[in-house]
């Protein structure tokens, strides 16, 4: 669980090939993917005519009376506009990049040793090829363990040092091509055509090679088309508007305009926005297999998480000691520890630590004068214990305790069936103990919710979304550990049949279901829900039926992946509101610019809508290239943001709302009038405009 | 200052009374429930389904019901025309009025059918009795019926919980249906207008609006007044019998007869949002949009009423007092002026009881930009809400995204589709008024109908475009398409271009946006109904309304903010007359 977040977000190495691959997209057959980006390069293109007329002419095109020096400046920042905007596409490639070229490192071609012994280069390798790995050597490509065991090294996918064990049937059988085989031997059936591979994939995912448009980008561009498409159709008709007043504007003034008006804030970081989500995924080791998927993720209404190592630690653990009357704690703790010292199963380890609470140490055993003689727990006996100073030590299932009671002559105290019904009643599992004919009490042995947990549910909750716990366990249990694990509902007793009828149901109501899985008989359910994340360390079949790919095998992984996919949308929307807003500060700044001599009652004097120019801008051309700078210069300042993605708080979706709308809407009418009026500070207070 | 803003006070209390009652009705009468006025209404309801030749209980989807949307208004645009064409055949001519030029016939009878009332005309010296009584007001109610329909049918499509099952029923009748538009049209004429306008018909009689078949006397015009004003006001139509419009004393008398004409305007569009949330089940979604358009009507009233009041700067540098009263009735005053002009402009009524190109230069803005939230807030029977109701889609789109979902109405995905068709609905008014006044200042056509120059004209001209392209009716003068030397047509001419160019506007205003609505509807009414959670962003809060007041105003005022500039704003911020 190493997720690589510590990279920063702008190295040189990044950098310098993003820039150059910025330069390169200013190619039409790359712009015209975005229309609002498309148009500010062919108002580039006009301008950067306009200006070359205006050498040569000696008039601004188009009317006007603009300088030189102003259609060139304006065209140059156009220029740059654009630039800016594929340089935050360049950038979040090259994070993905740079990635990809770690992952392709490991793509050793190496050479694979066939069952038969006869060798065959890795690339060649086909489904259904048998190949056999031992220590020291790669595996050759995506493959089930089909015979034998071993340690394999998977740290170059998954960052995870510690070496995993795979091995063959079961659930722990898939190996990744590109991982190192560290002990004994094993035949691995390779299960993916060349250039199929996992690693190819990642490789392809981060790289961005892969990506389409998800359904929800389509829905935003054709927005911020039809949002382009009427502006421009306002500047266009601006023109014989303005004739009718009697005022001419130069191209390059209007052009300024259109660009300054268009959504191009969201339009030129929407790609790279949608690239570093994905991006952000698998540098928390997730690999989601489409762009479509992390979306959905964002949508998650329902989370089925196993119960047993997800939410439990999976073991139960003592937790309690329950003595019967005229005995005390300390001497059923004694007792239970005795019985339990050579219990290797974590179940009896978890008794021993308990009982140390109680003072007692394990060397205290050694002052008796027998050598104790252990009784190994059997399926017959369905007890263990220990025989040690003539005494007779025994825990074990209520029943089988009670048995070997009553043939040694004893009898069962009445308290004891009402404890064992209660610690049962309560989800937990009651041992008896014994000694010589003797209860002395129950261990209460308790499945142990892990740390955190409730607090990640409520963190799921404020994000609106329901955990539904799936467990084996017969609903009593379930329904307590459900309670002290704080999950929304539960799924006692579940078979995989079960689990799929329960997505089912969710999804006919119309929720989206999320949900983890591991094994074989996990990979119905994972196809079936909206996302469905397998783990790395579970069967091949599991890892093709979900859309994304836990490589660290962290069930809880789901909660972040949840905020990824919401963060993505936020970051979207956020920006979308912020472009639009801006745009009447850019209207104040440009309007007043073009018609401060409208209507001017006095020759040399300035018309009445000069008035509006609120900011107090320098001079009309100043104005206008202080709100062509800053439309530029916003793109690259939001970058950051737009590769790390706003920040995600579940508070709910009203509190969120106002608080996106605060910042973002609200900081988008505002921002843009200081940073207009400081620009203008420069360009025309210093610079002269 | 203090009784005028108490009047208006009360104005708005009363429509607020009212919104919960009448939308309840409305909802009632759309679901096909019973109601109160089923005696007789439900008798007329039955006689027309039998004169139509329809079967009301079939479901129709939305090609099938925006095809009965426009086969209707087909007809009865042609109807129209016939009518207007014959005036020499009609009884009761008294004034011996002939037709009018066709190409202002055009014009007219579009204008009717798309329920703008945009008059090139003056009724009294143009119009018989049989046009104004058999013609333009029957389009009266049925225009304003389809606009109703259409926003039922939308409203129908959003609340519907059935889902599009395909796969599982292959044979469901009802799979993607909106309902039947013959249905909604009829009941919202036999048990919504009809019966408001009958009882608005006779309280204006009784304030001595004139009732009577009789020729003008005495050289005063007179006519079948009061049954025409009360659906004027109601359907949001806004065309006058008489030219001055409800600044006639024939038609508006009195200051109450003001009072429910004014009430008469408003009355169905803001009742029609809490029919919407009775529809779609949960009232505060209704509230949410009436608090939207509320707040951007209440500003609407205040900046024209505090404008009117101030007066022009070059009235106050004349040192004149007492406010603008240029173009205004006396009896009408400043805050009924204003109010009216901003009731009648927020609506797509266009119904005038003072001269709106006498306004000031901010007072005059308002009924612009009004027009510029694309008669959204109210706007007209039906058409305010379904047109409100893609600006929610929109920011439902941009809310929903920034609470982290892809986003959702009422639990319904929206997606590209969806946002396509919405874009283009939102698009559409716009394009058709920046586009028509844009050739009409640049060319050489447009110059016949600009009788001012500068700001005024531009005003003027802006205006007409905007008037037109959104059904509105109302005018800033200035812009003709009709000269007429002569009382009844005689040697009279109409400005082809701006009478057809004009017509094609308000039809293509008028009808772009239907079609687009209803098949939003065919989409909607089909989706998979996500149930709500803490996740979802919720449409019935104050944040949303904001959200919502937002969206609008930026599409609205951004669109249109230069072309304002040059004209009222230029006069409110000089001194200086054109």
């Amino acid at each position: 669980m190493t997720p690589r977040e510590s990279q920063s977000l702008f190295t040189l190495d990044l950098l310098r090939p993003a820039l150059l691959g910025s330069l390169r997209k200013l190619h039409p057959r790359h712009q015209v993917r975005n229309p609002v980006m498309f148009v500010v390069e062919i108002g580039a293109v006009l301008t950067a005519i306009a200006l070359i007329y205006q050498v040569f002419a000696g008039k601004a095109f188009g009317g006007g009376n603009e300088s030189t020096a102003f259609t060139a400046t304006i065209a140059i920042w156009l220029w740059l506009t654009v630039v800016f905007a594929n340089l935050a596409e360049a950038l979040a490639e090259g994070r993905g990049r740079a990635q990809a070229d770690a992952l392709r490192a490991m793509r050793t071609d190496s050479v694979a040793t066939m069952e038969d012994g006869t060798t065959r280069a890795a690339h060649e390798l086909h489904r259904g090829d048998r190949v056999v790995v031992v220590a020291g050597e790669g595996i050759p490509g995506d493959g089930t363990v089909v015979e034998g065991i071993a340690s394999v090294d998977e740290s170059a996918i998954t960052g995870e040092s510690a070496p995993v064990i795979r091995e063959s049937g079961g659930d722990r059988s898939a190996v990744t091509g590109g991982t190192r085989v560290l002990s004994d031997r094993i035949v691995v059936e390779i299960t993916q055509e060349p250039g199929q591979s996992f690693l190819d994939r990642m490789i392809n995912l981060v790289e961005g090679a892969e990506r389409r448009k998800t359904p929800n980008e389509v829905a935003l561009n054709i927005l911020l088309a039809s949002l382009t498409l009427i502006f421009l159709l306002v500047v266009v008709t601006l023109q014989p508007f303005a004739a009718f007043a009697h005022t001419t504007i130069s191209t390059t003034t209007l052009v300024a305009l259109l660009v300054a008006l268009i959504p191009t804030t969201i339009g030129a970081l929407l790609s790279a926005i949608g690239i570093a989500g994905m991006d952000r995924l698998v540098r928390r080791n997730v690999l989601a297999l489409s762009g479509r998927a992390v979306e959905a993720s964002g949508d998650v209404d329902v989370l089925l998480l196993d119960k047993t190592g997800t939410i439990t630690l999976g073991n139960r653990q003592a937790s309690e000691f329950i003595p019967m009357p005229g005995v005390s704690e300390v001497e059923l703790a004694e007792a239970a520890q005795f019985s339990s010292l050579a219990d290797e199963t974590p179940e009896g380890r978890s008794i021993v630590v308990l009982a140390k609470q109680y003072g007692l140490r394990e060397r205290e055993l050694v002052g008796g004068s027998d050598t104790p003689v252990f009784v190994p727990f059997t399926a017959q006996t369905r007890m263990s214990g220990v025989d040690m100073d003539g005494t007779q030590l025994r825990k074990g299932a209520a029943d089988s305790i009670a048995a070997w009671v009553r043939a040694d002559g004893g009898q069962t105290p009445p308290e004891l069936d009402a404890q064992v019904a209660r610690v049962a009643g309560e989800g937990g599992t009651p041992l008896t103990v014994a000694r010589d004919g003797r209860v002395l009490g129950v261990i209460y042995l308790k499945d142990t919710v892990k740390e955190g947990m409730a607090a990640r549910f409520d963190r799921l909750r404020a994000m609106g979304i329901r955990t539904v716990m799936v467990t084996g366990d017969n609903r009593l249990t379930a329904a307590m550990i459900a309670k002290e694990a704080g999950v929304d509902d539960f799924l006692a007793e579940a078979t995989p049949e079960r689990k799929m009828e329960l997505i089912r149901h969710e999804q006919a109501e119309g929720r989206l279901v999320a949900m983890t899985g591991d094994g074989t008989n996990d990979a119905p359910a994972l196809a079936q829900a909206d996302v469905g994340v397998a783990m790395n360390t579970g069967t091949q079949a599991a890892r093709e039926a979900g859309n994304m790919v836990d490589l660290d095998s962290n069930p809880t992984k789901l909660i972040e992946i949840v905020e990824v996919g919401k963060q993505l949308l936020i970051t979207r929307g956020a920006l979308t509101t912020f472009s639009i807003a801006t745009d009447v500060a850019k209207y104040f700044a440009i309007l007043p610019a073009i018609f401060a001599l409208t209507y001017a009652t006095s020759a040399g004097g300035r018309g009445p809508l000069d008035q509006l120019n609120v900011m107090h801008l320098g001079t009309p051309q100043s104005a206008i290239i202080s709100a062509i700078v800053f439309n530029a210069l916003i793109i690259p300042l939001l970058v950051p943001l737009a590769l790390r993605g706003v920040q995600y708080k579940p508070v709910g979706a009203s509190a969120l709302l106002r608080r996106n709308l605060l910042i973002y809407g609200l900081g988008g009418l505002i921002v843009p009038f200081v940073g207009i009026k400081l620009l203008d500070l420069i360009v025309h207070n210093v610079l002269g405009a | 200052m203090a009784q005028g803003i108490l009047q208006i006070a009360c104005f708005c209390a009363l429509i607020v009374a009212v919104v919960p009652l009448l939308g309840g009705h409305m909802a009632r009468v759309f679901r096909g429930e019973h109601t109160l006025l089923d005696p007789v209404s439900g008798r007329l309801e039955r006689g027309a389904y039998r004169v139509l030749g329809v079967d009301p209980t079939r479901q129709q989807d939305w090609k099938a019901y925006a095809r009965a949307v426009l086969l209707f208004s087909a007809a009865g645009w042609l109807l129209l025309f016939v009518i207007l064409r014959t005036q020499t055949l009609h009884p009761l001519n008294s004034g011996d009025f002939h037709s009018a030029p066709w190409d202002v016939t055009f014009n007219t009878v579009s204008s009717f059918v798309t329920n703008t009332n945009w008059q090139f005309y003056g009724g009294e010296t143009t119009m018989t009795y049989v046009s104004q009584a058999v013609g333009l007001t029957v389009q009266n109610f049925v225009s304003a019926a389809v606009g109703i329909a259409v926003a039922v049918a939308l409203v129908r499509a959003v609340a519907n919980r059935r889902q599009d099952t395909r796969q599982d029923t292959p044979t469901d009748p009802n799979a993607g249906t909106i309902g039947n538009f013959w249905q909604d049209l009829t009941r919202a004429i036999t048990h919504v207008l009809l019966p408001i306008a009958f009882i608005a018909a006779l309280l204006l009689v009784g304030q001595g609006v004139l009732q009577t078949l009789g020729a003008t006397a005495h050289g005063v015009a007179r006519g079948p007044v009061a049954s025409q004003e009360a659906i004027k006001e109601l359907g949001t139509n806004g065309g006058g019998f008489f030219n001055v419009n409800s600044a006639h004393p024939f038609e508006n008398p009195t200051a109450f007869s003001n009072l429910i004409e004014l009430f008469l305007i408003l009355v169905i569009p803001a009742s029609l949002t809490a029919t919407y949330g009775r529809m779609v089940g949960n009232r505060r979604q209704g509230w949410a949009i009436f608090g939207a358009m509320s707040l951007l009507f209440v500003i609407s009233v205040a900046v024209v009423f505090a404008a009117e009041r101030h007066g022009t700067p070059a009235q106050q540098l004349a040192g004149l007092v007492g406010g603008n009263l240029e173009g205004k009735e006396l009896r009408n005053g400043t805050t009924m002026s204003s109010l009216f002009t901003a009731v009648t402009t927020v609506t797509s009524c266009g119904a005038v009881n003072s001269a709106f190109e006498s306004l000031t230069g901010i007072g005059g803005l308002v009924p612009m930009a009004n027009m510029a939230y694309g008669e959204s807030v109210f706007g007209g029977v039906g058409t305010g809400l379904y047109t409100m109701l893609m600006y929610v889609l929109l920011a439902v789109f941009i809310g929903g995204l920034m609470v982290g979902r892809t986003p959702e109405f009422l639990g319904k995905k929206i997606e590209a589709r969806e946002i396509k068709l919405v874009s283009l609905g939102v698009l559409a008014t716009p394009l058709l008024v920046l586009l028509g006044s844009g050739v009409a200042l640049a060319t050489k056509y447009g110059a016949p109908s600009i009788y001012a120059t500068g700001p005024q004209g531009f005003s003027e001209t802006l205006y007409a475009y905007m008037s037109q392209a959104n059904n509105n009716g109302s005018a800033f003068a200035g812009y003709t398409g009709f000269l007429q030397p002569n009382a009844g047509n005689l040697d009279s001419n109409g400005v082809t271009f701006a009478d057809i160019v004009g017509g094609l506007v308000m039809l293509g205003g008028r009808f772009l946006p239907i079609i687009i609505v209803l098949a939003i509807a065919g989409s909607l009414t089909g989706k998979r109904v996500a149930p709500a959670g803490a996740g979802t962003l919720r449409t019935d809060t104050g944040t949303f309304g904001g959200l919502l007041i937002g969206v609008v105003v930026l599409i609205g005022a951004l669109t249109f903010f230069p072309a304002l500039l040059l004209g009222p704003v230029v006069q409110g911020l000089t001194t200086h007359l054109f």
